[in-house]
């Protein structure tokens, strides 16, 4: 006789709940995917990658996306260019020169991880405003501003994690040969820790990509290609929104082509996140 | 306590130190001195602070949290915790051999040419000189020659302590400072890296802290030996084995204590 | 003379001459400078929240917080700024997300960590990178394409209501499914954490797996999966372009979830043209981001005090 029919009967009911929800989460992930290549492959064109919008675009005539294109990639490169520069010497800073239980380092890495966490229209308001304050007006340079404060979190903590994994016996090794605190930073500590550096960088150039809430009200949108700091810019994300809020077939359509591409972008990305840690594990000590 | 006196010069001395980690006492009034040109071999059992008297010589204490040392360390005479002092320079007169071989994020050449860099060194042919002479005092010349740009993380864990004695040797030490040098490594890689040292006592000081007794008796010419963070006797290596002239070491020695 | 002093005088006789140790200086030059940028990055909270706040000033000097929250009168023209529609349009949205999100994410997270074997795992991390990385106006368009029409069908036939299907609904399962990934690799991070010999202690008592599970380990995670989930539903909160699309935005405070809603976030993003046409209006709109900032960085920060705390002691 079987004697703990009660005990299996739950482990069997969670057990299935459990796969459920897996297979449910797996499904959202393929779904969403699923729909945005189906809608997006049969409108997309050739055109569209290669040229600017023409008069009229949003009614439905002639043009492309490549404003857009363009102009997220300026975006996105100068605000991770930003905030890259501004997160190497941080990083660098809370794990060679900080002792382990500074409270310097503590706090800075609870603020980040606090910040990663603060609403991306938040700073849009915030960009808005210290755009205001600075005296400039919605351009290719107060995007870029916004964005960059938008993924300096990320990309410090993302940073400092990965600088973090380099064992303490290393950086004995290059002190010990008579290196200096920075000299070993900049030789050793980032040399090993270059793989997940790289891979930081391209997580949050894809965060930049992506995001649209921070630039709406800095960024402006255009057209052109811009051609310097001070001229306003378009972003895919936005040009999908105002694309998707037309009553035009034609150009909705238009919008699930550049979701699509903006998919494939980000994707494209992260694969190339992942190939290239791989590829550049060769130095790294185990 | 007084030790005896060596007979050779002395190179290293702590007067008087000890060292704290946090509110624990892990070096007690330490005055000891090591020779010149032979090798000491700093023998105890484990957790005895025979690796914190290594890290105080060259000073690696610093990079520990919440240490305090007291007393004072002179090489060649100078107090190396003398706030004036820099602490690069008295690293660089010291190779550092430690328990695992941590070699340096960068290909073999890199790795024995990024000591002589940082402390100037641009010359490409000099370099090129400097790194073969030194992987051929470290017995790795033949075994790596066709391969210098390869990463270091390839070579086997012998080989790698072998790369890290090249690249220590490669800013012209006085002092080779061994921490259990051949704890990770096994039987044949440990021989080479014992042939090596006894090679190189001619002509630099070496000092081992170790804590198998049959490798002190192979390699030391002096004895340190320790015990709860005291020094209890040093000396000559034949004298220490053979006469100890404390309890504590006699133990030690026959295993009761270890 | 003993040798010490003779090594003392051959240091006098050859001095080592260096005139300046560029070396050092750099040292000291590039440690300062870090100092002071990871000073500044760790105010940048205090920045941007103060920069805020004085933004709002204007509209605090003349209307008192207790209008500005339980009103639901918005009229900006008029100078009526009473916020209570749109905060109750976040919170229903929110709560829909969590009540969506929470369980599934954390029996995921469970499932991925507890049961499944190493090729499930492999199989789920990039699906649960795509999720991650998917940028919100996609989710949005997705909300639209499929999630909208489906609930406006759902009411149709089950509730026999006709509505458009922008709802508080909609919302809610758009947002749900954007936070999955952020609660789901929280957790794993937390049940990893706890070690195996716990688990080894209980499954030799003779307990099943579920039971190891319910009484041991999520007992000892349970400080980690709360503080997981708060992060998820927090992220789900400030969400802004996904839930424009899908919401409705209509300023009513909504009454059931299929009525649409206009949450704040949505606001802020839906006005930013006319914004500085109005008086007042910039700075009702930028009050609207300080609530957002400060709910967010008030259970942000406990949830990360908490994850701080459990990797200190760890477990």
């Amino acid at each position: 006789m079987k004697r703990f029919d009660l005990r299996n009967a739950e482990e069997f009911f969670f057990k299935s709940l459990m796969l459920t929800t897996t297979v449910l989460v797996a499904c959202c992930a393929l779904f969403i995917v699923g729909v945005i290549t189906q809608k997006g492959l049969s409108s997309l064109s050739f055109e569209m990658l290669t040229q600017t919008p023409k008069g009229g675009f949003y009614l439905g005539k002639e043009g492309g996306i490549l404003n857009a294109i363009v102009g997220s990639l300026l975006l996105a490169g100068g605000a991770t260019a930003i905030a890259l520069s501004i997160s190497i010497p941080i990083a660098i800073y809370l794990n060679v020169y900080t002792k382990k239980n500074s409270w310097l380092a503590h706090l800075t890495r609870t603020s980040l991880d606090v910040m990663c966490g603060i609403p991306s229209i938040v700073y849009g308001a915030f960009g808005f405003t210290l755009m205001l304050t600075l005296g400039l007006r919605t351009s290719l340079l107060a995007g870029m501003i916004t964005v960059a404060c938008l993924i300096l979190p990320i990309l410090c903590r993302g940073i400092d994690e990965s600088l973090r994994m380099t064992p303490k016996e290393m950086i004995h090794a290059s002190y010990s040969l008579g290196a200096t605190r920075s000299e070993t930073a900049l030789k050793v500590v980032l040399r090993q820790g270059f793989p997940g550096l790289l891979s930081a960088v391209l997580m949050a150039f894809g965060r930049g990509i992506g995001d649209s809430a921070s630039v709406l009200f800095t960024a402006g949108f255009s057209d052109a290609v811009p051609t310097s700091l001070s001229q306003p810019v378009a972003t895919l994300p936005l040009a999908i929104f105002f694309q998707l809020g037309t009553p035009f077939p034609e150009v909705r359509s238009r919008a699930y082509a550049s979701a699509f591409v903006l998919t494939v972008m980000i994707l494209f990305i992260s694969l190339l996140a992942r190939l290239l840690v791989r590829k550049l594990h060769r130095h790294v000590i185990k | 306590m007084q030790p005896p006196k060596p007979e050779s010069r002395t190179h290293i001395q702590t007067k008087n130190l000890s060292v704290y980690y946090k509110n624990t006492l892990a070096l007690n009034n330490i005055s000891v001195e090591i020779p010149d040109r032979a090798i000491t071999a700093i023998i105890g059992p484990s957790g005895c602070g025979k690796s914190t008297l290594l890290r105080s010589f060259n000073r690696m204490i610093d990079t520990f949290d919440e240490t305090t040392v007291r007393g004072s360390v002179l090489v060649d005479g100078e107090d190396i915790f003398s706030s004036k002092v820099d602490v690069t320079r008295i690293r660089k007169k010291m190779g550092l051999l430690s328990q695992r071989p941590s070699p340096l994020p960068m290909s073999i050449f890199e790795n024995v040419a990024y000591g002589p860099k940082i402390h100037g060194m641009r010359n490409r042919q000099q370099l090129e000189v400097l790194v073969q002479k030194n992987l051929q005092i470290a017995g790795l010349w033949d075994e790596v020659k066709d391969r210098l740009n390869e990463s270091a993380a390839s070579l086997s864990i012998g080989q790698q302590q072998r790369l890290c004695l090249a690249r220590g040797l490669a800013v012209e030490p006085e002092i080779i400072l061994a921490d259990e040098p051949t704890s990770a490594l096994d039987p044949i890689s440990t021989r080479h890296i014992e042939g090596k040292l006894h090679e190189l006592k001619d002509r630099y000081t070496i000092v081992i802290v170790t804590h198998l007794l049959r490798q002190a008796r192979r390699l030391a010419d002096y004895v340190v030996f320790m015990y709860l963070g005291e020094l209890i006797e040093c000396g000559p290596a034949a004298q220490v084995f053979e006469h100890p002239k404390e309890q504590r070491t006699q133990d030690h020695i026959k295993g009761v204590i270890s | 003379m003993t040798v010490v002093e003779l090594r003392a005088l051959k240091l006098r006789i050859k001095p080592n001459f260096k005139p300046v140790n560029w070396r050092l200086i750099t040292e000291a030059i590039f440690g300062n400078l870090m100092l002071v940028l990871t000073l500044l990055s760790s105010l940048l909270v205090v920045v941007i929240g103060l920069l805020l706040f004085q933004k709002c000033l204007p509209i605090l000097e003349t209307h008192s917080w207790a209008e500005l929250l339980f009103s639901s009168s918005w009229f900006p023209l008029k100078g009526d700024f009473g916020f209570s529609p749109f905060i109750l349009g976040t919170t229903w949205v929110t709560a829909i997300a969590a009540i969506i999100a929470v369980p599934t994410s954390l029996l995921t997270a469970i499932f991925l960590t507890e049961y499944s074997k190493k090729k499930m795992r492999t199989l789920m991390n990039p699906l649960l990178d795509l999720l991650a990385g998917i940028p919100s106006i996609v989710y949005g368009m997705w909300g639209v394409l499929i999630v909208v029409p489906s609930i406006k069908a759902f009411a149709a036939t089950v509730f026999k209501i006709s509505i458009s299907g922008y709802s508080v609904l909609a919302a809610g399962i758009v947002l749900a499914v954007m936070i999955f990934p952020a609660i789901i690799s929280v957790t794993l991070q937390v049940l990893t954490g706890v070690p195996v010999e716990l688990r080894h202690a209980s499954l030799a008592l003779g307990a099943t797996q579920w039971q190891t599970i319910k009484k041991v380990v999520l007992r000892k995670a349970l400080p980690g999966v709360i503080a997981a989930s708060i992060l998820g539903v927090t992220r789900a909160f400030g969400e802004t372009m996904a839930v424009l699309m899908v919401a409705g935005n209509v300023a009513r405070a909504p009454h059931s979830v299929f009525d649409p809603a206009y949450p704040l976030p949505a606001l802020i993003a839906n006005n930013y043209g006319e914004m500085l046409s109005i008086p007042l209006y910039d700075s009702a709109l930028l009050l609207g981001a300080l609530i957002l900032f400060l709910v967010v960085l008030f259970f942000n920060g406990l949830a990360r005090l908490v994850l701080i705390r459990i990797e200190k002691r760890g477990f």
